[in-house]
């Protein structure tokens, strides 16, 4: 049973303890079956689960799940049955009533495997009245799991109450599952119960028709048919899965290259050390947590908002200043730039584990970015889905700058032409330095954002330094939406490779084709045509 | 190899350079050998073998100068073909290990026993045969850079581009290399060698052997290098390097140039890789990261790319220091001296150590006959050329 | 010259509806040039009427999108590459003088002479007599003779023109295509170059690129003035510099 499921049950239980109080002690049916809990007989204890499941007392529920938990202790010599709470203290299972201690001779009731499925059962069918919407929704999912033919009444009494919608159909699923596995359900209640698992449509729907055994050849006929079809619905869902790890690759190798179609693609500097600005753009992460978590705890949400604007500029400043001290003393020098640059790779993560050690450091996601949601057949996670919009943005923001800021119009003016820029008065120095320092700068936002679903360690950079080249190469050179489709591009034909040939396979197939891609153009997707672009 | 590209190739510090690793490559084997051990004298064996390895070392830098140096090309990849040599070399002296390995297959290597290979897998076949190991030692460096450079140097991708490609191609490599089912021992790669043609890996006598071998190896490469660079050829590849547009209008075919170049390169890359396995022992997939590529481009340019000296020179200095460095105090500090070496010779230093010396030996000589120049140049009357730039 | 009817099979450079165009731009439009054999052309036009692009047409850089270039009436340039044309006997000298700086001159005219050019042969090349006459020859032709071990990196920009142009001639080339040959130079270099040129067009076909119109009338051949890409007028240098259009968009009144 899931974690939450049992807090949920829990907290049900203790509010069921507190109304038990109230009630007066009756001599009963109810009394006698709790009673055969102490004859320590399977049998007996069956008989008994059966009687308090249906019995309607409030303490149905906290005996039955104290049974689960082995909680329930009984008394042979006495024959009083208890419950013991998670807290400690005990009640009479029989009135409800606390009692100081549970005598010694006492023992938790056994269970064996039979017992344990009535036992899910019957629990299943106590939660499925619960006043709590998602406790209802999960006992009738749990029931559909277990197709218990027990819990058969208690699903039609719960559906003959039902409001909410997709409890019902929760429900709904629950009756066919168990329609289905009834050795003595009719052949029309079979029939609708394959239509209604067909409508389902899930893997967990075709696990039960594959599995359902011996049935009437109408029934197995119709089966086969849903199998088919929601199989078939299944492949379609597995291909939209794939479209989406797909756009989540591709957005995360976007982000990693975006800062390179900057310094590469418009200023054509190759530098080896953008993946090392990613890393530090993780790092001040890290430490924004850290100081975060130290002082005020309370910020942990906004802790990466802050982050952002902080690896922007960090990293932004430290791009400026490797420009200023290395790069422009190598303009003209490709081959050269991209040693220096790599050496200088090296220095950082070097200084980096200096400072924070060798190994993974830990960056934690902030509550709307944990967690996950389902579309149809597939689950889509918060960070996922966040980081693609957060690169999106991005691109955005920074096409807009490009196009409609004084700075975007300098460095286009001074990549297109740079004497003819120097002689309109532009400080084409400066804006190498800034141009650079943006480059960095988004690839310290990048870092920000990978530090959500990557570990944090000083070889962050390296992983991504060869797959952004990639997409820029691949995109073409100088061409920001030559990224953005060369990024997608990868990730989805990435995604799409490996389920045929596995995660490593894929990835080796995807180098070779951009390499035999590269021999075929070799200026990427969107290239450049013109005299002036192979000068 | 004709006897006039040989006289051809032989300038003063080729034969200086040939002298010097001939000289190591005799003494200090028969020193270990034969000098009583502890003596003053005697290379101690753990040095013979450490020296082997910056020999071979020094191969790879040299078949990176003659592509990078000579023609301009690039290569982040050619750990790549080290690596490819090497494993070559590996799989010969797995197959020699025969019965004495943990599980004592006859047939398979401990590690097809131990991933439950039923049999051997077909890229296995014939290394048991030392002549077909050496060959592939050659031929398959040599067939993937010759296919590699068909499709890249046809296509003309050049400069930034090809070095990015290349280095793909090594990481693809390295990706494939560390797979089980790769069939080449995985990310734990081929090691525990026993015997070499008979004679025990780990003897001294062998030890020897193999670092006089290494050096033969560096002689060798080092004149074919030089025949190269010092024929026409070597001037077409000059002519690549510095304006290779220029050469096509000339008539060349540039990617025939390249591709020469470029195989005759990955050939002594992979012979390069074969004699460092048996020297250190293992052979596995790290050999192929991208940073121990580029880090073979850097002892090039720290001893001056263009010219293949100063390469080895390289090759050996960088790793003495990384020897050094690494297994001392300083061992922390390593990457950083790693990286600022990168960072100042590029910025510092671009002719390296051997270009450096070189410029600075022609200009003293250029000042010796300037007067003489000078006057001779005024009674012919051509007009007095500026000096470009 | 009367072979107006069966230009397309007499002539050394057919060039006929030529386009290009670079992401919209039409560098070359409509462009159609007869070049004789043994004649010697001058092309003249502002900045970006195509001129360089129409030699990186004809020597194989770029591909036209439409149009027939044919070299000597039979063989397509357009399914050619830069080698493969070379090979064939059209010689280039680029408007930006373009040696191998960090060789000697007579190394550049070695690499330049028309010889065996494969992997194999300059591999086991050993030089011959007749190889080292011609380019004694060249050397003296373009005075560079005592400059022959210099690096050409470190010869003047006029002796870069003239190495270049020796290059050609060692090459020796049956069409030669000469960018910009003067620019840079003195007038006595210009005038000199003006003479080497017409000593050279005695035994090769000459197209000439050039905006020195002194140099132009020196040369005194039929001058094509090109356009937006097109021939804008064609005839003697008195009858193109006289022509209105030309007038307006090139000389200027």
């Amino acid at each position: 049973m899931p974690a939450h499921l049992s807090a949920r049950l829990c907290s049900l239980a203790l509010s069921l303890f507190l109304i038990a109080f109230t009630l007066p002690a009756l001599a009963g049916p109810f009394e006698d079956a709790v009673a055969k809990f102490a004859n320590d007989d399977y049998s007996d204890t069956d008989e008994a689960i059966g009687v308090v499941a249906s019995s309607g007392n409030p303490l149905a529920f906290p005996i039955i799940s104290a049974l689960q938990d082995g909680r329930l202790m009984a008394d042979p010599d006495s024959k009083k049955v208890y419950v013991t709470g998670a807290d400690g203290k005990s009640i009479d299972a029989a009135t409800g009533q606390a009692v100081a201690s549970v005598p010694d001779s006492a023992s938790a009731v056994r269970l064996n495997n039979r017992l344990r499925r009535s036992v899910d059962a019957a629990l299943g069918s106590l939660t499925l009245q619960s006043p709590d919407v998602g406790t209802r929704l999960q006992a009738a999912q749990s029931v559909f799991k277990s197709h218990e033919e027990t819990a058969l009444e208690a699903v039609d009494a719960a559906l003959a109450k039902e409001t909410n919608r997709s409890v019902k159909a929760a429900l709904g699923d629950a009756r066919a599952a168990i329609l289905l596995f009834k050795p003595d359900a009719t052949e029309v209640e079979k029939l609708e119960a394959v239509a209604a698992l067909k409508g389902r449509g899930d893997q967990e729907a075709l696990a039960l028709l594959t599995g359902m055994g011996d049935q009437p050849a109408s029934v197995t006929k119709a089966a086969a048919s849903a199998i088919g079809s929601i199989q078939n619905s299944l492949a379609v869902w597995s291909m939209v899965q794939n479209a989406w790890y797909g756009l989540s690759l591709g957005s995360v190798l976007l982000l990693a290259a975006i800062g390179l179609a900057i310094t590469f693609g418009v200023m054509g500097v190759i530098n080896m050390a953008h993946g090392e600005m990613v890393m530090i753009g993780a790092y001040t992460t890290f430490v924004v947590q850290e100081v975060i978590r130290t002082r005020y705890p309370g910020l942990f949400d906004y802790s990466l908002l802050i982050a952002v604007p902080l690896a922007f500029v960090v990293a932004g400043a430290i791009g400026v200043l490797i420009e200023r001290s290395i790069i422009r003393f190598l303009y003209g020098r490709p081959l050269e730039t991209l040693l220096a640059t790599w050496g200088l790779s090296l220095v950082l993560q070097q200084a980096v584990r200096t400072m924070f050690g060798p190994t993974n450091r830990e960056v934690g996601n902030p509550s709307w970015m944990s967690g996950a949601f389902e579309l149809g057949q597939i689950t889509i996670t918060y960070n996922r889905l966040w980081i693609l919009v957060f690169t999106l943005a991005v691109f955005a923001i920074l096409l807009a700058m490009l196009r409609y800021t004084a700075l975007g119009l300098e460095m286009r003016a001074v990549t297109q032409n740079r004497r003819m820029a120097a002689s309109m008065g532009i400080a084409t120095s400066r804006v190498d330095a800034l141009t650079f320092g943006l480059g960095s700068g988004i690839a310290g936002i990048a870092g920000v954002a990978l530090s959500q679903i990557d570990n944090v360690s000083p070889n962050l950079g390296q992983s991504y330094i060869i797959d952004s080249f990639m997409v820029v190469v691949f995109g073409g050179v100088g061409n920001l939406w030559g990224t953005l489709v060369g990024a997608f591009t990868l990730g989805i034909a990435n995604k799409f490779l490996e389920p045929v040939a596995g995660a490593v396979l894929g990835k080796i197939a995807i180098l070779v084709l951009i390499i035999l891609f590269i021999q075929k153009r070799p200026r990427g997707l969107f290239a450049l045509k013109g005299r002036a672009v192979e000068a | 190899m004709t006897p006039h590209m040989l006289t051809r190739s032989l300038d003063r510090s080729a034969t200086i350079f040939l002298a010097v690793v001939a000289a190591c490559g005799i003494l200090i084997p028969l020193s270990n050998l034969l000098l009583p051990a502890g003596s003053f004298l005697q290379v101690p064996t753990y040095l013979v073998a450490l020296w082997g390895k910056y020999v071979c070392y020094a191969i790879l830098a040299l078949s990176i100068d003659l592509i990078w140096g000579y023609c301009g090309i690039l290569s982040l990849g050619h750990g790549a073909f080290f690596a490819l040599g090497g494993y070559a070399m590996g799989m010969y002296l797995m197959r020699q290990i025969g019965t004495r390995g943990v599980y004592g297959n006859p047939i398979l290597p401990d590690f097809m026993v131990f991933l439950n290979y039923s049999k051997l897998p077909w890229t296995w076949y014939g290394f048991d045969m030392f002549w077909f190991a050496a060959l592939m030692v050659l031929l398959v460096p040599g067939l993937l850079a010759f296919c590699f450079g068909w499709l890249a140097f046809r296509s003309r991708v050049t400069g930034v581009y090809l070095s990015i490609i290349t280095q793909a191609m090594t990481y693809a490599l390295l990706l494939a290399f560390f797979r089980n089912d790769f069939g080449f021992g995985g990310n734990n790669g081929l090691t525990d060698f026993k015997d070499i043609l008979g004679f025990n890996v780990q003897a001294e006598g062998t030890r020897a052997a193999l670092f006089a071998l290494s050096c033969l190896a560096l002689i060798a490469g080092f004149l074919i290098c030089r025949a190269i660079v010092s024929s026409k050829l070597g001037k077409v590849l000059i002519a690549v390097r510095d304006a290779e547009s220029r050469t096509r209008f000339l008539g060349y075919r540039v990617e025939s140039y390249k591709l020469f170049v470029f195989t005759v390169s990955a050939c002594m890359a992979g012979v390069a890789g074969a004699l460092y396995v048996p020297q250190v022992g293992i052979i596995n997939p790290s050999e192929f990261a991208p940073g121990n590529s580029i880090e073979a481009v850097i002892w090039v340019a720290v001893g001056g790319r263009g010219t293949l000296v100063g390469a080895a020179l390289g090759a050996v200095v960088v790793n003495y220091a990384k020897t050094f460095f690494t297994s001392g105090m300083l061992a922390p500090y390593w990457l950083f001296m790693l990286g600022a070496l990168f960072i100042l010779v590029t910025l510092l230093l671009p002719k390296g150590i051997v270009g450096t010396f070189n410029a600075w030996w022609d200009q003293s000589k250029e000042k010796r006959s300037a007067a003489a120049m000078a006057s001779a140049a005024a009674e012919d009357g051509v007009t007095e050329p500026k000096m470009a730039e | 010259m009367n072979v107006m009817d069966n230009r397309a099979t007499s002539a050394m450079l057919y060039l006929d509806g030529v386009h290009v165009s670079f992401d919209g731009f039409h560098a070359i439009n409509n462009l159609s040039l007869t070049l004789e054999p043994g004649e010697m052309r001058a092309i003249i036009g502002p900045n970006g009427a195509g001129k360089t692009t129409m030699m990186d047409i004809i020597t194989g850089k770029t591909k036209p999108d439409e149009g027939t270039v044919l070299f000597d009436g039979v063989t397509d340039l357009t399914r050619l590459d830069e080698t493969r044309i070379a090979e064939l006997g059209i010689g280039r000298k680029f408007q930006k003088p373009t040696v191998f700086e960090s060789q000697s001159v007579q190394d550049n005219l070695l690499l330049a002479l028309n010889v065996d050019h494969s992997v194999k042969g300059t591999l086991f090349w050993r030089g011959s007599k007749a190889e080292s006459e011609r380019i004694d020859k060249v050397l003296e032709t373009i005075r560079l003779t005592e400059a022959r071990n210099r690096l050409a990196g470190s010869l003047s920009h006029g002796q870069k023109q003239w190495l270049e142009i020796g290059m050609l001639l060692a090459q020796d080339p049956k069409l030669l295509l000469v960018d910009e040959p003067v620019a840079g130079m003195t007038d006595v270099e210009t005038h000199l170059t003006a003479e080497l040129l017409k000593e050279i067009n005695k035994t090769h076909t000459v197209m000439v690129v050039e905006h020195d119109m002194t140099f132009v009338r020196e040369l005194g051949v039929k001058v094509t003035c090109l356009h937006e890409g097109t021939v804008l007028a064609e005839g003697t240098i008195d009858q193109v510099s006289s022509n209105e259009r030309v007038i307006e968009v090139y000389l200027g009144r």
